[in-house]
Formats: C-alpha cells, sequence, structure tokens
C-alpha cells in the first residue's frame, strides 16, 4: 500500500510537478516549420510579408514552384546573395522543397502599395509595357506570364504586385549583367535584355504602385503558349 | 683575384648542393611511374569502395564549384598567398584526369606531384594524403574514372610572386613536406587505427584543426591543437583540448551523431564543419565514425592557459543582456539553457568561450541552419543579425554571452566584430 502510495506521488509529481518546474526555465519553443524558419523571416518579414517600405521581398503566397527554384539558384549560384548562399549551403532540396511550400501556402493580407504620386507619363510607360509589352522591339507582355492581374501563376510564376520598387529595378538589372540567372533557357534575360533604363524604372514604378486586386492569390495556371520558350516558370 | 674566384666556386658548389638537396628532398619515397596503358578495368566493388573513400575525404567539397558539376573543379581556394582552383577529377582526356595513370594519380596523392611532374599547392591537402593507401588511392582513381567525363577546362591559380614560381614551392616542400607510408600503430586496436587513418589520412582534419605558420604549414608539435582557418576567420577548435572541442570525455556515441547528423546533446557543428558533415561524414558508416571517435578520445590533452579573466565595463554588460533579451532568449533561454532539441544551449557552450571569438561573432552575425542530414534532415534556422546590429551591438551581445553563466572568456571589441564581418 505504502509502496503503491509512493508510486502515486513520484507519478504525480513526475506528470505534474516536474514539467512545471522545466517550463518556468525553459521558454516554449514550438516544433513548426514558421518556428524553423525564424532564420528567413529575420529579413523577408513576419511570417515572410516583408513590407514593400524596404528591399526583401514578399514571399509568403508566392507559388511554390517558383519559391522553390529560387532557393535552388541561390544555393547553386545563379543568383548572388552571400547571405542567401550562407544559410542555404548545407540545405537538402527535400527541405528546400519544404520550406517553399511552407511560404507558399500562406494566405497573409498585403499592404498598400508603396509607390505613390509617380508622373502619368511614367506610369503610362510602365502600364504599357505590363499590359502589352512592345512587339516591335519583340518585348511581350508582362502579364501574357505573370498573371492577367500580375499575381502571377502556378505552379511557378511569380506574382510582381506587393515587391518594393527597388527590389524590382534592381532584379532586371541583374537579370541584364548576367547577375541573375534562372533555369535555361532563361527567358527572363532574354526579356530583360530588350529593356532600356527608361523601361526598368517605368515597369518597376507601375508595378510598385499597384494596390492587389481583392483576390490577390497567383492564377491556377500559367496561359499556353508562353511568348518565349522558358526554362522556369511552368515546372 | 684568385682568392675571389676560388670563394666563387664555393659558393657555387654549396648553392649546387643547396639546390641538390632541395631536390631530392622533393623526390623522396616515389614510386617509378607507368603510362596509362597499364590500367586494369575496375570492378563494380572497388568503384563502390572508391565513392566511399572520395566521401570520406570530401574531394567533392572542392573539386566541385557552386553550381557547377560535381568533381568538374573550378572552386577556389583562398589562401594568404592567392587562390589556388581545384583542378577537374571527372575521366575527360583533354580537361580532366583520363590520360592519367593509377600510377600518377598515386603520386599526387602521396607525393604531391601532377601527372605532368610540377609540384602540387599544399591547398590540396597531401600532407595528409601521403598517408592513404595504394589500394584506397586506386580505388578512389578507379571511382574518379568511372565518372562521366565532363569538358571543363582548369582555371589557372591566382598565387602571387614568388610563391607562385615551382622553386618556392620546392622548398617549401623541403622544409615542410615529407612523404609517410601508413603504418598502424602496435598496441592500437584495429578500430583504434582506422580512426587515426581517417582522420590523419584520407579525412585531411589536420588541414583546418591545426593552427598554420606564416608560409602556411601546419604545426606538427600540437596534435590537431586547433587554428584559425586562413581566410575564412574560422575558428576550427582544437580537437584535443577539452576545453575548446576535445571529446575525451563524450560518449562514443555522441561524437558518431554529430558527424553522422550535425547535432548531438553536446554540441552542434556550423560555418566549415557544417559543410563537411554535409558532404563528407553523414555519409559514413557508423563503424568508421566510431572508430574516428576512439582515435579523437585518445589525443594527448591540452591544458587551458590560465589567465586572468578581463571583465567588460556594466554599460556594455547592460546592453549585451537587453539584446540577448530581445533578440536570442525566446531560442535560447533566458539563461542560455536552450531548448532541447530544437537550440543549443549557450550556457557551458565550449563554443561560446573559445579565446577566439570568431565563429560566435560569425554566428550572431550570418545565422545560419545546421546542414539538413539524414538524422536531422529539418534543422533549426537562426537568423543572421549582421543587418540588425551595428559592430558595437554585437560585440556587447558577444561579451554579455561570454561573460553570464559562469562565463569568464574575454570580452568582444567592436574593431574585432567589423574583422569578422
Amino acid at each position: 500500500m505504502t509502496h503503491r502510495f509512493l508510486l502515486a506521488a513520484a507519478l504525480g509529481a513526475a506528470l505534474c510537478g516536474l514539467p512545471a518546474v522545466v517550463h518556468a526555465q525553459t521558454p516554449p519553443v514550438a516544433d513548426t516549420m514558421a518556428q524553423r524558419m525564424l532564420a528567413c523571416t529575420a529579413c523577408h518579414g513576419k511570417e515572410g510579408r516583408a513590407t514593400n517600405a524596404g528591399y526583401f521581398p514578399r514571399i509568403a503566397g508566392k507559388p511554390a514552384g517558383y519559391l522553390y527554384q529560387q532557393l535552388i539558384n541561390f544555393r547553386e549560384g545563379r543568383r548572388r546573395n552571400a547571405a542567401m548562399a550562407y544559410l542555404l549551403d548545407h540545405l537538402s532540396d527535400e527541405y528546400l522543397r519544404e520550406i517553399a511550400q511552407h511560404f507558399a501556402t500562406l494566405d497573409l493580407p498585403y499592404p498598400p502599395a508603396q509607390t505613390t504620386g509617380a508622373p502619368a507619363a511614367v506610369l503610362a510607360q510602365g502600364a504599357r509595357l505590363v499590359q502589352r509589352g512592345d512587339p516591335a522591339r519583340r518585348i511581350p507582355a508582362c502579364n501574357a506570364c505573370h498573371g492577367e492581374r500580375m499575381t502571377g501563376a502556378q505552379p511557378a510564376m511569380p506574382g510582381l504586385l506587393g515587391l518594393p520598387r527597388d527590389y524590382l529595378v534592381a532584379q532586371l538589372g541583374a537579370w541584364q549583367t548576367g547577375q541573375r540567372h534562372a533555369a535555361a533557357p532563361d527567358c527572363m534575360a532574354a526579356v530583360a535584355k530588350q529593356l532600356t533604363p527608361e523601361d526598368v524604372s517605368a515597369v518597376a514604378t507601375w508595378l510598385s504602385s499597384q494596390p492587389l486586386p481583392a483576390d490577390p492569390k497567383p492564377a491556377a495556371q500559367v496561359r499556353q503558349p508562353l511568348p518565349l520558350d522558358c526554362g522556369s516558370g511552368i515546372r | 683575384m684568385k682568392r675571389i674566384a676560388w670563394g666563387a666556386a664555393v659558393l657555387a658548389v654549396l648553392l649546387g648542393l643547396l639546390a641538390a638537396a632541395v631536390a631530392w628532398l622533393n623526390l623522396r619515397d616515389e614510386d617509378a611511374v607507368r603510362p596509362a596503358a597499364a590500367l586494369p578495368a575496375a570492378d563494380a566493388a572497388t568503384v563502390a569502395r572508391g565513392a566511399y573513400l572520395a566521401r570520406a575525404g570530401n574531394c567533392i567539397g572542392c573539386h566541385t564549384a557552386r553550381g557547377g558539376a560535381p568533381y568538374a573543379g573550378g572552386r577556389g581556394v583562398d589562401t594568404p598567398f592567392g587562390t589556388v582552383y581545384a583542378p577537374n577529377l571527372t575521366p575527360d582526356p583533354d580537361t580532366g584526369l583520363g590520360r592519367w595513370s593509377a600510377d600518377e594519380f598515386w603520386r599526387a596523392l602521396h607525393n604531391g606531384r601532377s601527372r605532368d611532374g610540377r609540384l602540387l599547392y599544399p591547398a590540396f591537402p597531401y600532407p595528409s594524403f601521403t598517408l592513404v593507401t595504394r589500394e584506397d588511392a586506386d580505388a578512389i582513381f578507379a571511382f574518379l574514372r568511372s565518372l562521366q567525363p565532363v569538358r571543363q577546362p582548369n582555371r589557372a591559380h591566382t598565387l602571387r610572386f614568388p610563391y607562385n614560381l615551382q622553386v618556392s614551392l620546392a622548398v617549401w616542400r623541403a622544409l615542410y613536406f615529407r612523404p609517410a607510408r601508413w603504418q598502424p600503430e602496435a598496441g592500437r586496436s584495429a578500430e583504434w587505427n582506422r580512426g587515426r587513418y581517417l582522420v590523419r589520412g584520407l579525412g585531411h582534419c589536420t588541414a583546418c584543426h591545426s593552427s598554420r605558420n606564416v608560409l602556411g604549414a601546419t604545426r606538427s608539435d600540437i596534435e590537431l591543437g586547433g587554428g584559425l582557418i586562413p581566410m575564412q576567420d574560422w575558428y576550427a577548435p582544437s580537437l584535443a583540448a577539452a576545453h575548446e572541442a576535445g571529446v575525451a570525455d563524450w560518449q562514443p556515441e555522441e561524437v558518431v551523431a554529430l558527424l553522422k547528423t550535425g547535432v548531438s546533446p553536446r554540441a552542434s557543428v556550423m560555418g566549415p564543419m557544417a559543410e563537411v558533415v554535409f558532404r563528407s561524414t553523414q555519409h559514413l558508416h557508423e563503424h568508421d565514425l566510431r572508430a574516428m571517435a576512439a582515435y579523437l578520445k585518445t589525443l594527448p590533452p591540452v591544458p587551458a592557459e590560465k589567465e586572468e579573466p578581463k571583465y567588460a565595463d556594466s554599460d556594455t554588460m547592460r546592453l549585451g543582456e537587453r539584446l540577448y533579451q530581445d533578440h536570442c532568449a525566446s531560442c535560447h533561454g533566458e539563461r542560455g539553457e536552450g531548448a532541447a532539441g530544437l537550440y543549443p544551449p549557450l550556457a557551458g557552450n565550449r563554443a561560446v568561450t573559445l579565446v577566439s571569438p570568431n565563429n560566435l561573432v560569425k554566428a550572431i552575425l550570418h545565422g545560419g541552419f545546421a546542414p539538413a542530414t539524414a538524422g536531422n534532415p529539418r534543422p533549426f534556422g537562426m537568423p543572421p543579425y549582421a543587418q540588425a546590429l551595428n559592430d558595437r551591438e554585437v560585440a556587447a551581445l558577444a561579451t554579455y554571452v561570454r561573460q553570464s553563466w559562469g562565463h569568464q572568456a574575454s570580452p568582444v571589441s567592436a574593431l574585432e566584430v567589423h574583422r569578422v564581418r
């Protein structure tokens, strides 16, 4: 009887008392993907929804295929960013896929558009390139690939709204100078190299001044055929 | 006049003797080299063994450029003397090892000489590989021959004068390199000897975990005594010292877990060692890791140098504590106790209190993930603080961690942070 009582008391202590003591010392750390991804959200914003005020792009809600390819591109040096390369160097393809999936499934509100009060002529030039392109210079419309509403398309075409203007300018510049590559054939490099500095500025200004539509999710699929042969964006 | 002529003649003879000595020292223990025609076809078992040994030697780590074809070379190894580019090891006849014979490959590993007779730079760690057995060298060669040939010309090294000259390298080798044959140590178990072979030979742990002199030669007097990795500023801790990364009081399973998964109850890997675990040791058989543990546990211990602790001023400690509570405590605990299995404790963590604060500062600046391994496939990441905190703040935070919870490591200055940033 005494033994049984002692045993019960010990069990009770183990079940109630001891964990309480441990809790008092150890902050509760959740075994979740969000917790694992604190290394990402330090720059890309809480839950990956960086505001458009800084430089870092929002990653929450982008198509998983796109995010996965960018993670691979950073790791393999097709995109150059020392901090990204360092963080991704020793992560497996499987884990990168899970990371991409994690951020892709986040459905979070967007802040209002960043750029305001841009000159009408610049906005008009940007809108024209985004919606119609410039066939004479073999520049396809941005929304022929990036979704009718520029919110991207599944499985791997990124939306371009809600991004900082500086980031957009930097990416187009990186494509022009060979600092950023996509999987071959690199259609985006071909498009970027057709753009003048004024084009780049106008497109980035227009994109960063647009509010997100009521449904900001990527389109279910890419409109085929694509205007160019692309190695990424459809896989 | 006659005396000057005599003097010149004596000097010439002495120089000639010196040159002959350097030449002789460079050609010691070389076997006759047969051309590639004598190459026997390798069986599948040998190729598989070679693949495993190449993993153990982490050949792929240097001989693969970022995003490049495996083993096709092109990655630069930065040294204080310039950059050495790892060559193409695939069997392409013009740009790789396609025309090499097994004898020539052995000579590269064992003697540090290339197929064309050139002396190789010790960024290729032949001072360690010289211990690799002929049988293992042949198996690695058979594996490399089995790869898909990749046509990728080698990049020329960009070394400064006089380090770019073969004669400088010959002198260096005469001073610091001696070919050695693997000899199991009598009176030690087969397991211990296997561990020593992997650690000292193929695994070339000495390449990082030893200090180097001004000419880049590793010190041999303190075995695996730790050293600053040139150009990277990571400190590879001593594998012998109990206050650094020695494992004398670890269970062998803990050493195996660290090398197999990148994490263990006692420590986790970061920086260059994360790469070693990711590309090399996670793929090794448990019995080999156990052997490495058995050897590492017997390294002659190195006592800590007793220093009077210098204490940081209270302003620094207050700033450090505030930053710690804001940025670190939610994962590493209010008192540095960590979160079991998720985040390492900082209290009592040897990586925090190393004499060199570099690794701690780098961890704060760059954050990072433990390597994704089969045993730890979804590692937790630490955020980089290089953007959020300035040098003074990182220094205060590092100092706080190094002087809290009973730690008595030296304070870190903003200048030290600036140097590794």
